[in-house]
């Protein structure tokens, strides 16, 4: 595949590196002289300066036959026009854009951007797995539907201690995919396993039913 | 009408000021409070610092009854990622968007926003004035 990346910052430059070593036709387009000389000592000709919101350097670079364009600049507002650019001038089939503000998220949706990454969101989801009390934590939400994979720490005091997975009764459109133990580490859950105080439950689930999945694990 | 701007640089204030000195009900808001002053001393308007791609600050300034969005900062793309909220998010019914760059300005034009391009109309007038005798 041919694969354009806008902005030759850390998320960049790795990327590139693995998209290489895959086997992909890389080229990094990167706006700042200093930093894509750099970036030119190391990785050669692949990398152009120029401005990946414009759509002549896009033109020059041979967009128009790229099978993929990934904007990580630090700027959501560039990374939205590099890829609206893309699709809308250069018939890019598939734009991938990386977002620091979680809410341009639906933004980026709407304009048809077909996939965003958050990286505050990712950094947030795994500080918040090391907080000791919080209730439930979204691990990973699912591309198509609204289905998502969160996990819910079962308080020291939880009614549900003791008893059986099977006498749960989830919320719809819900299933436990693992426990891990606070001593024993992950398992793969069977009706008869044994809920222990402090188990982390890993559970597949609809959105709207995280709630309803947070107040019936933590009963008392 | 009530008219939210986002943008107090020379072309923002200017506007600002007319469009309140004609009545309409307008919110100017800008990153940096300072250019407030570029506002002429009798705007009644509001001046609101904040971020206008942000959804609490345009919630803020009363995107949700807005009758008009103009995006006039300095950057082209935070103006039509601005015009893009008002006009998808928001659906304020008229948004207009000034974009330095003329093939930017010709996509999105294409893609149903008001653009305005200063880079093709000043070309065009200084060319009228180079022509006249």
């Amino acid at each position: 595949m041919y694969i354009v990346i806008v902005g030759g910052g850390e998320v960049g430059y790795h990327l590139s590196k693995v998209l290489l070593n895959d086997g992909h036709e890389v080229l990094i387009l990167e706006q700042d002289a200093a930093r894509c000389e750099r970036l030119q000592e190391e990785l050669g000709s692949i990398v152009v300066r120029g401005d990946g919101c414009e759509a002549a350097t896009l033109d020059k670079v041979g967009t128009a036959r790229a099978d993929m364009l990934v904007a990580v600049t630090d700027a959501d507002a560039h990374n939205l026009v590099s890829c609206q650019v893309a699709k809308h001038r250069f018939n890019v089939p598939r734009t991938i854009a990386r977002i620091t503000d979680p809410r341009n998220e639906t933004i980026f949706k709407v304009l048809g951007i077909d996939v965003t990454v958050c990286s505050t969101q990712l950094i947030l989801a795994h500080i918040e797995q090391e907080l000791p009390s919080h209730p439930l934590i979204r691990l990973l939400k699912l591309k198509k539907g609204t289905l998502e994979v969160v996990e819910v720490k079962i308080p020291p005091d939880s009614k549900f201690i003791g008893k059986r997975l099977g006498e749960f009764r989830l919320p719809k459109d819900s299933a436990v995919l693992l426990l891990v133990g606070k001593d024993k580490g992950p398992k793969i859950p069977t009706p008869d396993t044994v809920i222990e105080a402090e188990d982390e439950v890993v559970a597949l689930t609809k959105a709207e039913n995280e709630e309803a999945i947070r107040a019936m694990l933590s009963s008392k | 009408m009530k008219v939210i701007m986002m943008g107090c640089g020379r072309v923002g204030a200017q506007l600002a000021g007319t469009l309140d000195s004609e009545g309409h009900k307008v919110t100017v808001m800008d990153i940096d409070p300072f250019s407030f002053r570029k506002l002429p001393s009798s705007f009644k308007g509001t001046a609101l610092a904040g971020n206008g791609l942000d959804a609490d600050a345009l919630k803020k300034a009363g995107i949700e009854e807005a009758d008009v969005f103009v995006a006039v900062t300095q950057g082209d793309n935070r103006n039509v990622m601005a015009c893009q909220i008002a006009k998808h998010i928001y659906h304020v019914p008229k948004v207009v968007c000034r974009i330095y760059d003329p093939i930017r300005e010709e996509m999105y034009r294409n893609l149903g926003l008001e653009t305005v391009s200063p880079t093709t109309v000043v070309a065009e007038l200084l060319k009228k004035k180079v022509e006249a005798t």
